[in-house]
């Protein structure tokens, strides 16, 4: 018996597929538990690293910060808010959010700092406001790096969503704990096999927006450096 | 080695030795301090055990030794003290670990005594398909199946066992005083615990089969841990299984309803006893602790070393003066 063989057995069972619990559902709801929390995260950290990785102040500060963040028990955080905040939204949202900024934030003040001080100039020289040097030069040839962020904070979410299982929720974590917890490793070999899958789903799905929005010259710039 | 590689190699393979004589040093000493973790004021000959907290002692000392958790220590510190109290020389061997770690220990008689459960006892090491659920039918499953080396002796009225615990606040509005007197709330109640109690033969099915229960929904949470308790705070759960010596039972104001129909199995204090290293004083003065210790006394204690960080030693000590045992 091999982790492969439970899985596939357990995946193939019809009755996993119907009812209360069925693995669709699961993994729809594993979606919204990692999709809502991704969202908040880039709307907090893709503008924070930009602004910082363009205006430079801050720059050492935050960084050490968001590696430190890194080191935050994501399991350890959720029981903690359990007990202080009971079963609210934010119990379970705050700690895949604090998960998931570091990444984002690093990688986009990353993008807009490493942007060529020639071209920097170039655009103040023709007079854009810092809005238009932001948007409309420093953000575009950040573009690689700040999906890159996103896609890593992604994966990260997507593999650590299933702890909202913990708590009494849904999601894929939901077949990993209860299968933990009755000794049946169909369920945890399979949820963690959907858990993967998803992850690499994720991983192509971010190779294909890299490519419809990331900008011919800069695709071709990034091969020849 | 005189090349490039072969340097690095042996560079390499001195840091990995260095990180293993680290840890084994650090291993062992972890092991030698582990019999005095637990705020010992007694048991003198415990610092001279330190090292191997397993090896066998002296002859004519016994060996007490406890499970990883406090209350358990707790049981053991209160054997120790009142053993000593009669002149009974003992060793503390606490904090061992799990049942898989402390059973094979004590049946081959490196441990004399360890304080058990009579329910779990026999479901894990005797017989899991047993289906004995009063005290006194367990202890005699416990008779014929325990091997020839070990005996258990009278179990305690006190048990920490699975319950279904509701809050102080809802046992009133509903007058809830057994399970029995959930059969008509439980379709309202949302009911929580550790994962497999959905499927367990103690859990929903027991109480349906058992009490004729059908609860609105079941909600995953953990073994009677912080989750289930914030769970049973929060409205999310209206009933959950918490182990009757919880020491939240006391601060969060919660009731554990009685189990009068045995859906959980008893699961009383036992002293579980090496046979070669028991004699007569032992075994009196052990009966005599376990016919006193009642479950509110063992949850009082618990609350204390528990969630007011008491001192085990002194806990142990006002139980065994206030029933006139020391």
């Amino acid at each position: 018996m091999s982790f492969f063989s439970w899985a596939w057995d357990w995946v193939i069972q019809r009755s996993n597929w119907n009812g209360q619990g069925s693995i669709p559902q699961q993994i729809v709801a594993h979606l919204g538990y990692s999709g809502l929390p991704l969202l908040i995260a880039a709307l907090i950290a893709i503008p924070a690293g930009v602004a910082i990785g363009h205006t430079g102040r801050g720059a050492t500060l935050v960084i050490n910060i968001a590696n430190a963040w890194r080191a935050i028990p994501t399991l350890g955080l959720l029981v903690l808010l359990v007990v202080l905040l009971g079963f609210s939204a934010l119990t379970w949202l705050l700690p895949l959010v604090v998960l998931a900024i570091p990444p984002m934030l690093v990688n986009s003040y990353e993008g807009v700092a490493g942007v060529d001080p020639g071209v920097r100039d170039a655009a103040r020289g023709m007079g854009m406001t810092t809005w238009q040097q932001v948007t409309r030069v420093e953000m575009p040839i950040a573009l690689p790096l700040i999906l890159v962020g996103l896609r890593t904070s992604a994966v990260f979410v997507v593999a650590t969503a299933t702890i909202a299982a913990y708590i009494g929720l849904g999601g894929l974590g939901r077949f990993i704990i209860d299968g933990l917890a009755s000794d049946q490793y169909g369920p945890v070999a399979g949820g963690a096999l959907l858990v993967v899958v998803l992850a690499i789903l994720v991983l192509i799905l971010f190779a294909v927006l890299s490519r419809l929005l990331v900008p011919a010259g800069l695709r071709t710039r990034r091969r020849e450096g | 080695m005189v090349t490039k590689t072969g340097t690095r190699r042996v560079r390499g393979l001195a840091a990995l030795a260095a990180v293993a004589v680290v840890t084994v040093t650090a291993t062992s000493a972890c092991a030698g301090s582990s019999s005095s973790s637990a705020n010992l004021s007694s048991s003198a000959s415990a610092s001279a055990g330190g090292g191997n907290p397993l090896a066998p002692s002296a002859s004519n000392t016994v060996v007490v030794g406890s499970a990883n958790f406090p209350e358990d220590e707790l049981l053991a510190e209160i054997y120790i003290l009142a053993l000593q109290a009669k002149g009974v020389k003992v060793t503390a061997k606490l904090n061992i670990g799990a049942r898989e770690v402390y059973y094979p220990q004590v049946e081959k008689g490196a441990i004399s005594i360890i304080p058990e459960y009579n329910g779990t006892l026999l479901s894990v090491e005797v017989n899991p398909k047993s289906t004995a659920k009063t005290t006194a039918a367990v202890d005699a499953a416990l008779a014929s199946g325990l091997p020839s080396s070990l005996e258990v002796l009278n179990p305690a009225p006190a048990q920490d066992s699975d319950s279904v615990t509701v809050t102080a606040a809802t046992a009133a509005k509903d007058h809830l005083k057994s399970i029995a007197d959930l059969a008509s709330y439980a379709s309202k109640f949302s009911i929580g615990g550790p994962p497999e109690f959905k499927t367990r033969v103690d859990g929903l099915v027991g109480l349906k089969s058992t009490y004729g229960l059908t609860f609105k929904n079941f909600v995953p949470l953990d073994e009677s841990g912080p989750i289930t308790l914030a769970a049973l705070q929060d409205g999310k759960v209206q009933a959950a299984d918490v182990f009757t010596t919880t020491p939240q039972i006391i601060s969060d104001h919660l009731v554990s309803l009685s189990d009068p129909k045995f859906n959980f199995a008893a699961q009383n204090v036992i002293p579980l006893v090496y046979k070669p290293a028991l004699t007569p004083t032992i075994e009196s003065v052990l009966n005599a602790i376990s016919a006193k210790l009642t479950t509110s006394a063992l949850l009082q204690m618990d609350n204390a070393v528990i969630t007011q960080h008491a001192n085990y030693s002194t806990v142990a000590a006002g139980f065994l003066k206030a029933e006139g045992l020391s």
